[in-house]
């Protein structure tokens, strides 16, 4: 996998794979889609017991792409590349790392800018809803794939960490631990709210079409922009805005009376900006959908400690203290069902200004924690029986 | 193994089911999980012990006791323990009482504040006593609840807290018979097992 090293504690140069999967398989919402694609990428290498795979899950806006570069030219490695490598929390020199795009994804999993082998067209707006139990269900395929009986660890973080949950409730035999990083077990109204709003900008953007934007070769960008402009201000928090941005001024002069633009204005225009060239907005609404509807008790009469009694793997949940997105709280919850089902389980609370995206972040304490309990399972792999 | 974590885990039966409050760096913990097979879970607040636990693999909770243990279900836990940290939370009384809502029992040490030390370094020299037995000045310590043997028990009977089993030792951490003559007086710390009902 690793043709070069860009830096000494980096994966290097990696090279996305496909994996296909050629039979029907049908998703939650009672629609089969007519098999799939997922794209992946993987780091480390897989010890000869096979017991060494670690499975990352994206976030919302996420991808496969979580380590390294794909050219030696690229300016930007993955997402996930200060967490994830050689020496790093998510070690390549210990585990076997797989990413993958979740489906419903745009950037190479099937999803809504692939074609739809029934029509031969763009599956667009006609996607079927994919939750976060279809995507364990996918991903259960591709470590079959990959020969993998059981991942040493699944680790996630947001959207993420209720995937790495949904794997330990669903798939108990095959997940020996789980880490859920500012995650929660469902989303609150609030959160809900939040992402309807950005499900209104895109859908109401002329240029969504219904939908059906690509096909008429247009693209709702405004609607995209909008929403990610207020997705991006659940991520910060008030404290660490102030600090990022204060009242600093872009351009203008407030005394002369000139038009003037906010330091916190313009890095949202082009945060927003910029993902609208990246994103597709089905995808984007798929997503938020996934999250709104994600709800693991639901499946247990409502009881998370009753959802969480049919785990195995020991578990570890990280939170931070300015995130209200995905507070604290929120993970307490899910520890206390885990704890009320005597399951193995260990916390922390970082310290961390920079609100739900701190968990993009490397924070000296979170990386000690998380990189310590990764440590501690890969020791228990040799000694396991 | 800290000698008052030796003596408080031979007071834990093994399987147990097992809640540590204040659990430090994990050692009792960790002792416990390999050699009595007890299933426990340890709180705390401090960055670094909760770090040294999760190397360990002890099952570390970071929450602070202060702000309540409403989480814990009743009678979720066959023993609560607390070692060394009742004089430092801010209602000592209240959280031994849901220290026996939680568990069936619990197990309680601290350090005897009419220990023959404390008592002389007051007598002779009218400053308040630091010792290798209270470590702390007056200003910095975190013992905000200091109390006597004998303050203890008077909690333990005005609450109807059943204490089934209790012993002293010096500022080693040794028994001697002299203690038991005169625990109040020759006694530095104390282990005491508590439980609900008087018997």
């Amino acid at each position: 996998m690793t043709d070069g090293q860009k830096t000494s504690n980096s994966v290097g140069i990696v090279t996305p794979q496909v994996f296909s999967h050629e039979a029907d398989f049908p998703l939650q919402c009672g629609r089969t889609l007519p098999g799939f694609e997922l794209v992946y990428e993987t780091y480390g290498e897989l010890n000869s017991e096979r017991s060494n795979a670690l499975l990352i899950c994206h976030a919302l806006s996420g991808n496969h792409h979580a380590a390294g570069y794909h050219a030696a030219d690229d300016r930007k490695p993955g997402w996930w590349d200060a967490c994830v490598g050689p020496g790093k929390p998510i070690d390549s020199n210990r585990f076997f790392i797989v990413s993958v795009n979740n489906l419903g994804g745009c950037h190479g999993s099937t999803g809504p800018v692939t074609i739809n082998p029934r029509t031969g067209e763009l599956w667009g707006p006609e996607f079927p809803p994919v939750t976060v139990k279809d995507w364990v269900a996918s991903q259960v395929l591709l470590a079959d794939h990959l020969g993998i009986d059981c991942f040493a660890a699944i680790v996630g973080g947001s959207l993420g960490g209720m995937q790495a949950l949904q794997w330990a409730i669903d798939q108990p035999q095959r997940v020996r631990s789980a880490v859920l990083i500012a995650s929660a077990a469902r989303l609150s109204a609030q959160n809900i709210a939040f992402n309807e709003i950005a499900r209104q900008a895109i859908t109401s953007d002329p240029n969504f079409a219904g939908g059906r934007y690509r096909q008429q070769h247009r693209n709702p960008n405004l609607g995209l922009m909008l929403a990610r402009m207020v997705g991006h201000i659940t991520y910060l928090s008030d404290d660490g805005m102030r600090q990022k941005f204060g009242r600093e001024l872009k351009s203008g002069d407030l005394s002369l009376g000139q038009d003037v633009e906010f330091q916190v204005e313009s890095y949202l225009q082009y945060q927003g900006r910029s993902f609208s060239q990246r994103f597709d907005a089905n995808t984007y609404l798929l997503m938020t959908r996934a999250l709104d509807y994600f709800d693991p008790a639901s499946e247990y009469g409502d009881s998370l400690v009753d959802a969480v009694a049919r785990t195995s793997a020991r578990f570890c949940l990280i939170s931070f203290t300015t995130d209200w997105r995905f507070s604290a709280t929120r993970s307490k919850e899910i520890v206390d069902a885990l704890i009320a089902a005597r399951r193995n389980v260990c916390s922390a609370v970082i310290d961390s200004e920079h609100g739900h995206d701190s968990f993009l972040l490397p924070i000296p304490r979170y990386f000690d924690v998380l990189g310590g309990f990764l440590n501690r399972v890969h020791q228990d792999l040799n000694n396991a029986p | 193994m800290r000698p008052d974590l030796k003596i408080t885990a031979e007071l834990i039966k093994p399987g147990a089911r097992v809640l540590d409050l204040g659990c430090g760096d994990g050692e009792l913990l960790e002792h416990l999980q390999s050699h009595k097979g007890v299933n426990g879970y340890g709180l705390e607040i401090n960055p670094e012990n909760i770090t040294n636990c999760i190397n360990k693999g002890v099952n570390v909770i970071e929450q602070d006791l202060d702000s309540g243990l409403e989480n814990f279900a009743d009678s979720s836990f066959d023993m609560v323990i607390m070692t060394e940290t009742l004089q430092a939370v801010k209602a000592p009384d209240r959280m031994l009482r849901e220290m026996l809502r939680i568990g069936e029992q619990c197990i309680v040490t601290f350090p005897n504040f009419a220990y023959w030390r404390c008592r002389l370094h007051l007598a002779m020299r009218g400053r308040m006593p630091v010792s290798r037995h209270l470590p702390h000045n007056w200003y910095d310590t975190p013992n905000i609840h200091l109390c006597t043997f004998k303050d203890f028990e008077q909690l333990c009977d005005d609450n109807h807290f059943n204490i089934v089993e209790r012993f002293m030792v010096d500022a080693s951490h040794n028994t001697r018979p002299l203690i038991n003559r005169f625990p109040n007086f020759f006694g530095a710390f104390a282990f005491y097992r508590l439980g609900r009902e008087p018997s």
